[in-house]
C-alpha cells in the first residue's frame, strides 16, 4: 500500500498555487491536511501526477472574527478551531461537531477546507456549514467568489469548486443570540463515520420553531429539506421523528455494510429527535 | 501481619506472583525487533499480484512491462514458482474423509479467492515492486463464484474443484443416546434456533511477514518470520522446497500479535522462501493491511440449526445440532480447516450433564478467503449454541438461568468424567466458578436494576456463559493425524559461570508473556533471583525441539517442561555442591543464587563460585565427578487428549430500543486455569480475549458481495473493538490445578474469546425478552438488532 | 519534474537533512532512512494508530503524512520520548500495569498518552478511553492501558495540588 509516484510542489502564495493548478489541470491534486487523500493514494485509488501542498499559502490561513462573521482560512486545522477560545461563544454548532470527527491525531492534521472540498457524505462540517448558512470563498484565475453552503455540495464527493479553483476560506455567521443549536450522530464506535447524523439550529427546539437542519451520513451530500423544515414548525421532537422518516421516503439514501437505506432513514428521525431533546 | 509463612513468602517464589515482564521496558522504548525491522544486504521486496476475482481461470500472464520497471529484479508467475516449490494438501488422517486438492503457494491455473496470489514482483523497494505489480497483465476468464456455504451444497451448485462430486470437504456425525426419543418424552420442552456466526479475522496489528535469506555457500535457508510455530515451519519448508530439515532455520523475533493467524502455512511466505533460494538473495514480504484482510485466514462463518430439550424438572435431556461452515477453497495446511467444526461438535454442551447428543457438521468449500484456526477455535460457536439455547429454554420455561445452570452443570466432585460428545474431563469447577461469578457481579442487584430499567422503558439484559476451553493439547490434536506439529515441548536450563541461568524453550512469545512466565518458573524452582534468568525462544537453531505456541499450551506444556528442566538442573548442581562441600546433596538447597543448608538456611557456596570451579578450575573437582550444569527436559500431556479449563462469565448490556445499539455496561469473568503463574498477565490476557469476543459479537464481520468481493478490506469497514466502547472487565479465579502436571497450570489464552459471544448473545436476548423478540445472528449490529425487534 | 526533494527537520532533537522521494510517507522515512524502527506501520490508512508520533507537539499519523510535509517540523518518536525521559512515568506505569502485550501498538499508544498527560488530562477513565480511541490494541482489552494512563494523570494532578 504505497502511493504511486507523483511530483510535489509547495507554492508560497495563492497565485502560485492557482497557476500550478491551471498548468496541470486534472493531473494536479491540492493537498491540505491529507487525512483523506493519503489513504486514497496509499490504496492507489487516487493517483495524481502532482500534489500541490497548500501548507505555505498564507492566504489560506487565519481564523478571524469580524462583527458577525468568522473567517476560517481553508488550511485551518480542526485542532486550531478546537483550541480557539472564542469557538464555543461564536460557533457553538461547530464546537458540538468537532469531537465527533475521527480522532485526536486526525484532527491535529485535518483541515476545515479539506473537509469542505472533499464533501465526504459522512462528514460533519458540510452539514454544519449548511445549517449555519456559511459561504465558501473559492479563488481561481478570474478572482474569487463566494458560494452559499446550500449551493456548494453538489454531489457524491462533488462540489461547486472548479477544478482550477481552490477554497480560500469559509465565512461562517456567528451564532445568533435568539437561536439554539443542536447536533447528534450515531456511529458504532467513537470517531467513526456516522450511520446518520444531524446538525441543526432553531429558535426553539421543542416545540420546533424556525428549524434549519442538515442530515449527514445518509446520502451523497448533506440533506436539507426546506419543505420538511417548514412542516416541522410547531411539532414536538417526538412528532418530528416520524415526519423525518416520512419525508426521506423516496430519497436516494446510502446503503453500505454498516446500514441499509431503510436503517439510515429510520436513524435520521432518531438523531433529529435526540438532537432536539438534548437542546 | 503475623501468621505462618505462605508459599509466596519463601525466597525466589515467583510462581503465582504478578511479576512485571522483563521485556516491557525494551518495547516501551521503541526497541522491539519485529519482522519488518529486519533489513539485510541486497534484500529484495516481494509484492504479490493477487486475483481481483473470487473465481477465475488464469489464461495468460504478461510480465514484460513489469520486468522493465525501475528497480525490478524479477517477476515470476505461479507456474514458474511451482517448479521450485511443491504444492501441499491440507488433510489429516484422523479427520476421516477430509479432502482438499493440492494448493500451490502461488496459483497456477485457477484463482479461487479474491486475493489469491497469481504472480510476484521482486524489486529494490516495496513501492517500486507495487508500481511494477500494477503492470503485470493477467488475462482472466471469470468463473462462477461459489459463496454461500449452504447453497454450495446444493446439487446444482457450480463446483470449485474439478473431479469432486460436490463442494463438501468433510462431514462428521456424532450420535450418542437417542435424541428423538428423549425430545418426545412427556414433559420435555424443546427449543429450536438457527444461529448465524459471521466471518471474522484476526487483525493482528503487526501483519504477517517474512524475510527469507538463502545462503548458497552452505545451502542453508534462514527464514525470519512473525509466527508461532518455528519447528513446524522448518519441516514444511524442507518438504516443499526439497531441502534437508537441518538446512532450514526458522527464527521468530518479537511478534506483534498472532491469535492463531500466524500459525498457518501461507503461500506468500513459502513462495518467498523459494524465491530467496531461486535468486540467492534475501527476500522480504510484509502483508499490507488490505492483503491481511484478503489473505490472513478467516474464522467462524457457521450456520447452526440446534435444538435443546429439558425435562419437567429443568434437566437438559440433550442437544441436537447441525453445523454448516464455509472454509474457502482449500483446507488450510497443515492444521486443516476441519478442526473448527470438529471442535464445535466436541465442545457443544461439554459443561453440562446430558445423556443424548446428536450433531452433524459439514465443512464446505467456497470462493472466499481460507478459513482456519483462530483464537478460541470453535469455542464461541459451541458456547453460544449451548448457552444460548439454555437461556432460551430458561425463558421458555420461566426459570432463572443461574438456577438452570446450577441444576445442569457437572458437579465439581464428579471428575474424571466424559462429556456427552465423549471428551475426557477432569479437575473442573463449573459450580464453584458459577457461584463466584454470581457473587462477583452481584447478580441479584443486577436483576433489580433490570426491573427498574424496564419500568422506565429501558432495555437492559444480563447474560451468562459457563464454558470449557481446550488447552494443553496432547498428540491427539494434530500429531496422530500426520501433521508435522510437535505436541511436546522442551526446555533447557543452563547455569553459567557467573551464576546466571540461561534458559530456552520451544514455546514462543507473542506478547502474552511466555518469556516472563518461563523465567518465573525457572527462577522459582531453581532458586535464583529472576533478574538472573535470561530466556531464549523462537529459533530452531538454538531452542529445544517443540510445538510452539498455540491452543493455549505455552504455560501448561512449555511451563511444565521448564519446571522439569529447572528441577533437573537443581538436582545436578546440588550433586556438584555436595561433592565440593563434602556434604549430602539432600541436606542442601539453592536459595537466592546460593547453595545453602536446607534446614538452617546457612550459606554454603555461591552458585557463581560453584560454576567457576566447574568451568575454570576443574582440577579442584574429584576426578570421578563429571558435572553437567545444563539440563533439558521435555513434556507432553499423557492420559488426556486435552486439558480442559473452565470458566463462567457474564455481561450486563443496554439495548437502545430506537437504534439497536448495544452498550456493554459491565463484564465479569471467573476463570479456572489451574495454577495461575502470573495473575497480572493472565488477567489481562483474559480481558483481551473478552474484548476480542465482544468484537465478534458486536462489530467484526468479513462481508462479501455477490461476486465474492470482500467489502470489508479496510479498517474503516472491518470494525475492531476500540477503547471508547469497551467496558472495564472484572476477573477472578478459581484454581483447580490439573493433575496431569507438577505445575498444575492449564491454558488461559482463549477463554475470553470463547465465552464472551455467548454471554453477549444471552444478555441482548434477555434485554429484548419483554418485547418477545430475540436475535440469533452475530455480530449483533444495530440494524440486525432493530430488525429482530421488528422496528425496521 | 523531480520526484525527490531535500528536507530538513528535527527528529528527536537532532537536525536531519535528507533527499527523499516525495511519495515516501513520514513513517517509512523514519523507519527506512533513519532506522528509527520504533514507529510501526499497522494499516497505512490512518485508522490503527500504530504510527502515531509527535509532530510539532501534536500527535500525528505518520502514515498519512509525507516526509516532505515534515520539512521544517519537529518530530518526536518513541525513541525520543524514551531517551529524553518524557515517557518515563508512563513507561513505568505501563510496565507495572502490564499495559502492553505484543508491544506493537505501544509506541503509538505512548504518543497519545504523552499528549494526554502533558496536556493536563484527567484520570477519568471514560475521558482517557475517548482520547485513545484512535489507537488499536488487539491484545490487552485496553483496561490496563487506561489504568496506566490514569495512574500517571492522577499522580500528576496530585503533585499539582
Amino acid at each position: 500500500m504505497k502511493a504511486p509516484d507523483f511530483a510535489y510542489a509547495r507554492p508560497a502564495d495563492l497565485g502560485a498555487a492557482l497557476a500550478l493548478l491551471a498548468e496541470h489541470g486534472t493531473e494536479a491534486q491540492p493537498l491540505a491536511g491529507g487525512q483523506s487523500l493519503m489513504p486514497m493514494m496509499n490504496f492507489r485509488l487516487a493517483a495524481p501526477e502532482i500534489l500541490i501542498d497548500l501548507s505555505d499559502v498564507a492566504e489560506l490561513r487565519g481564523l478571524e472574527r469580524t462583527r458577525d462573521t468568522v473567517r476560517i482560512g481553508a488550511m485551518t486545522r480542526y485542532r486550531d478551531l478546537e483550541d480557539w477560545p472564542d469557538l464555543g461563544g461564536t460557533l457553538p454548532l461547530v464546537a458540538m461537531a468537532l469531537p465527533h470527527i475521527a480522532h485526536d491525531a486526525i484532527r491535529n492534521r485535518g483541515t476545515i477546507g479539506g473537509s469542505i472540498a472533499l464533501c465526504d457524505p459522512a462528514a460533519e462540517l458540510p452539514a454544519v456549514m449548511r445549517v449555519l448558512a456559511a459561504e465558501i470563498e473559492v479563488a481561481g484565475a478570474e478572482g474569487s467568489r463566494r458560494v452559499a453552503a446550500d449551493d456548494f455540495f453538489t454531489g457524491f464527493y462533488e462540489t461547486a469548486c472548479g477544478e482550477e479553483e481552490l477554497i480560500v476560506a469559509i465565512h461562517v455567521p456567528v451564532a445568533e443570540a435568539d437561536r439554539v443549536y443542536g447536533f447528534h450522530e450515531l456511529a458504532q464506535r467513537h470517531g467513526d463515520y456516522a450511520m446518520a447524523g444531524v446538525a441543526l439550529s432553531a429558535l426553539s427546539p421543542n416545540p420546533i420553531r424556525s428549524l434549519r437542519a442538515a442530515f449527514f451520513g445518509i446520502a451523497a451530500t448533506p440533506v436539507r429539506l426546506p419543505d420538511l423544515e417548514a412542516a416541522l414548525e410547531g411539532l414536538t421532537a417526538c412528532e418530528a421523528q416520524a415526519a423525518v422518516t416520512a419525508a426521506l421516503e423516496g430519497l436516494d439514501l446510502l446503503a453500505d455494510t454498516k446500514a441499509s437505506a431503510d436503517m439510515r432513514r429510520h436513524l435520521s428521525g432518531v438523531v433529529l429527535k435526540r438532537a432536539l431533546e438534548a437542546m | 501481619m503475623t501468621g505462618p509463612l505462605s508459599e509466596l513468602d519463601r525466597p525466589n517464589s515467583y510462581i503465582g506472583r504478578a511479576v512485571p515482564r522483563a521485556d516491557a521496558a525494551r518495547l516501551l522504548a521503541g526497541r522491539g525487533k519485529y519482522l519488518d525491522d529486519i533489513r539485510l544486504p541486497r534484500m529484495l521486496h516481494a509484492v504479490f499480484v493477487r486475483s481481483p476475482h473470487a473465481h477465475a481461470r488464469i489464461k495468460a500472464i504478461d510480465t514484460e512491462a513489469a520486468r522493465a520497471m525501475p528497480g525490478v529484479a524479477a517477476v515470476y508467475t505461479g507456474a514458474e514458482i511451482a517448479e521450485h516449490c511443491t504444492p501441499w494438501v491440507g488433510v489429516l488422517s484422523h479427520l476421516a474423509g477430509l479432502r482438499s486438492p493440492p494448493q500451490h503457494s502461488v496459483a497456477v491455473d485457477v484463482a479461487r479467492w479474491q486475493g489469491e496470489p497469481v504472480a510476484v514482483v521482486l524489486a529494490r523497494s516495496r513501492a517500486e515492486a507495487e508500481d511494477a505489480a500494477d503492470l503485470v497483465d493477467v488475462d482472466y476468464e471469470e468463473l462462477p463464484p461459489v459463496l454461500d456455504a449452504e447453497a454450495a451444497l446444493e446439487p446444482d451448485s457450480p463446483r470449485i474443484h474439478e473431479g469432486y462430486d460436490s463442494n463438501l470437504a468433510w462431514e462428521r456425525k456424532v450420535d450418542v443416546g437417542d435424541i428423538d426419543t428423549a425430545f418426545a418424552a412427556p414433559g420435555v420442552t424443546v427449543v429450536e434456533r438457527t444461529f448465524r456466526f459471521g466471518r471474522h479475522t484476526g487483525v493482528t496489528l503487526e501483519a504477517r511477514g517474512t524475510v527469507c535469506d538463502y545462503d548458497p555457500g552452505e545451502g542453508v535457508l534462514t527464514m525470519h518470520y512473525s509466527g508461532q510455530a518455528p519447528h513446524m515451519l522448518q519441516v514444511i519448508l524442507s518438504r516443499h522446497l526439497g531441502m534437508a530439515e537441518e538446512n532450514v532455520r526458522v527464527v521468530s523475533g518479537d511478534v506483534g500479535g498472532s491469535f492463531g493467524i500466524k500459525v498457518h502455512t501461507y503461500g506468500d511466505e513459502i513462495a518467498c522462501a523459494a524465491l530467496s533460494k531461486m535468486l540467492e538473495r534475501p527476500v522480504k514480504f510484509v502483508a499490507d493491511r488490505q492483503e491481511s484482510f484478503l489473505t490472513d485466514i478467516h474464522a467462524r462463518d457457521h450456520v447452526v440449526k440446534a435444538r435443546m430439550g429439558v425435562d419437567a424438572e429443568g434437566r437438559i435431556v440433550g442437544i441436537d445440532m447441525d453445523d454448516i461452515t464455509g472454509i474457502g477453497p482449500y483446507s488450510m495446511y497443515p492444521r486443516t480447516s476441519a478442526i473448527e467444526c470438529n471442535q464445535v461438535l466436541n465442545l457443544t454442551g461439554a459443561p453440562y450433564m446430558m445423556e443424548n447428543y446428536r450433531a452433524r457438521g459439514r465443512v464446505v468449500f467456497q470462493n472466499k478467503t481460507l478459513m482456519c484456526q483462530y483464537r478460541a477455535v470453535g469455542h464461541p460457536i459451541a458456547m453460544a449454541v449451548c448457552d444460548g439455547l439454555l437461556e432460551d429454554v430458561a425463558r421458555a420455561t420461566g426459570r432463572d438461568p443461574v438456577e438452570l445452570r446450577r441444576l445442569n452443570l457437572m458437579p465439581d466432585d464428579g471428575y474424571p468424567r466424559a462429556s456427552a460428545s465423549g471428551m475426557k474431563l477432569a479437575d473442573l469447577s463449573h459450580q464453584k466458578t458459577l457461584e463466584k461469578l454470581v457473587e462477583l457481579m452481584d447478580y441479584d442487584a443486577l436483576r433489580r436494576d433490570q426491573e427498574e430499567a424496564r419500568a422506565r422503558g429501558v432495555l437492559r439484559g444480563i447474560g451468562l456463559c459457563s464454558m470449557v476451553e481446550v488447552t494443553n493439547p496432547s498428540p491427539a490434536f494434530y500429531g496422530i493425524g500426520g501433521a508435522p506439529i510437535a505436541s511436546q515441548d522442551g526446555a533447557t536450563c543452563r547455569l553459567d559461570a557467573g551464576g546466571a541461568l540461561h534458559v530456552s524453550s520451544s514455546v514462543t512469545e507473542q506478547g502474552q508473556g511466555t518469556n516472563a512466565i518461563l523465567a518465573q518458573i525457572a527462577a522459582d524452582r531453581f532458586g535464583v533471583p529472576i533478574e538472573r534468568v535470561k530466556v531464549t525462544t523462537g529459533d530452531t537453531a538454538t531452542v529445544p525441539y517443540g510445538g510452539g505456541t498455540w491452543a493455549s499450551r505455552g504455560a501448561g506444556i512449555g511451563g511444565e517442561a521448564m519446571l522439569l528442566a529447572a528441577d533437573a538442573l537443581k538436582h545436578q548442581v546440588l550433586e556438584v555442591a555436595a561433592a565440593l562441600l563434602q556434604a549430602e546433596a539432600g541436606v542442601l538447597d539453592i536459595r537466592n543464587g546460593t547453595v545453602v543448608d536446607a534446614t538452617t538456611g546457612a550459606e554454603r557456596i555461591a552458585l557463581s563460585d560453584l560454576a567457576r570451579t566447574v568451568y575454570y578450575r576443574g582440577n579442584e573437582l574429584p576426578p570421578d565427578l563429571k558435572p553437567e550444569l545444563i539440563a533439558t527436559r521435555h513434556y507432553r500431556v499423557t492420559d488426556f487428549p486435552f486439558v480442559f479449563t473452565n470458566g463462567a462469565m457474564a455481561t450486563h448490556v443496554e439495548v437502545d430500543a430506537e437504534t439497536g445499539f448495544v452498550k456493554v455496561l459491565g463484564f465479569w469473568v471467573v476463570e479456572d486455569c489451574g495454577t495461575v503463574i502470573n495473575p497480572m498477565l493472565v488477567d489481562e490476557q483474559v480481558r483481551g480475549g473478552v474484548v476480542q469476543g465482544i468484537g465478534g459479537a458486536l462489530y467484526e464481520e468479513c462481508l462479501y458481495d455477490e461476486e465474492g468481493q470482500l467489502l470489508t478490506a479496510t479498517m474503516a469497514d472491518y470494525l475492531v473493538p476500540m477503547a471508547a466502547e469497551m467496558p472495564d472487565i472484572e476477573v477472578a479465579h478459581v484454581e483447580t490445578p490439573t493433575s496431569t502436571s507438577v505445575l498444575g497450570a492449564k491454558g488461559a489464552g482463549e477463554a475470553g474469546t470463547g465465552g464472551a459471544p455467548a454471554a453477549l448473545l444471552n444478555a441482548v436476548n434477555d434485554a429484548l425478552a419483554p418485547l418477545g423478540a430475540s436475535i440469533w445472528q452475530q455480530p449483533m449490529t444495530p440494524e440486525r438488532v432493530l430488525r429482530a425487534m421488528g422496528r425496521l | 519534474m523531480d520526484k525527490t526533494r531535500e528536507i530538513t527537520l528535527t527528529v528527536n532533537g537532532e537536525s536531519v537533512t535528507a533527499r527523499v522521494p516525495v511519495r515516501m510517507n513520514l513513517v517509512d522515512f523514519l523507519r527506512n532512512e533513519l532506522e528509527l524502527t520504533g514507529s510501526h506501520v499497522g494499516c497505512e490508512h490512518g485508522v490503527c494508530g500504530a504510527c502515531t508520533l509527535l509532530m510539532d507537539g501534536r500527535t500525528t499519523r505518520a502514515c498519512l503524512t509525507l516526509a516532505v510535509q515534515a520539512d521544517g517540523a519537529e518530530v518526536v518518536t518513541v525513541e525520543g520520548l524514551a531517551a529524553s525521559g518524557r515517557s518515563a512515568a508512563l513507561a513505568r506505569a505501563f510496565t507495572e500495569r502490564n499495559a502492553l502485550q505484543c508491544g506493537f501498538c505501544t509506541p503509538g499508544m505512548l504518543a497519545s498518552a504523552v499528549t494526554w498527560v502533558e496536556g493536563g488530562g484527567s484520570a477519568e477513565r471514560d475521558a482517557i478511553r475517548a482520547h485513545i480511541s484512535g489507537n488499536y490494541c488487539r491484545c490487552t482489552g485496553y483496561q490496563s492501558i487506561v489504568d496506566a494512563i490514569a495512574d500517571v494523570a492522577g499522580s500528576k494532578a496530585e503533585d499539582a495540588a
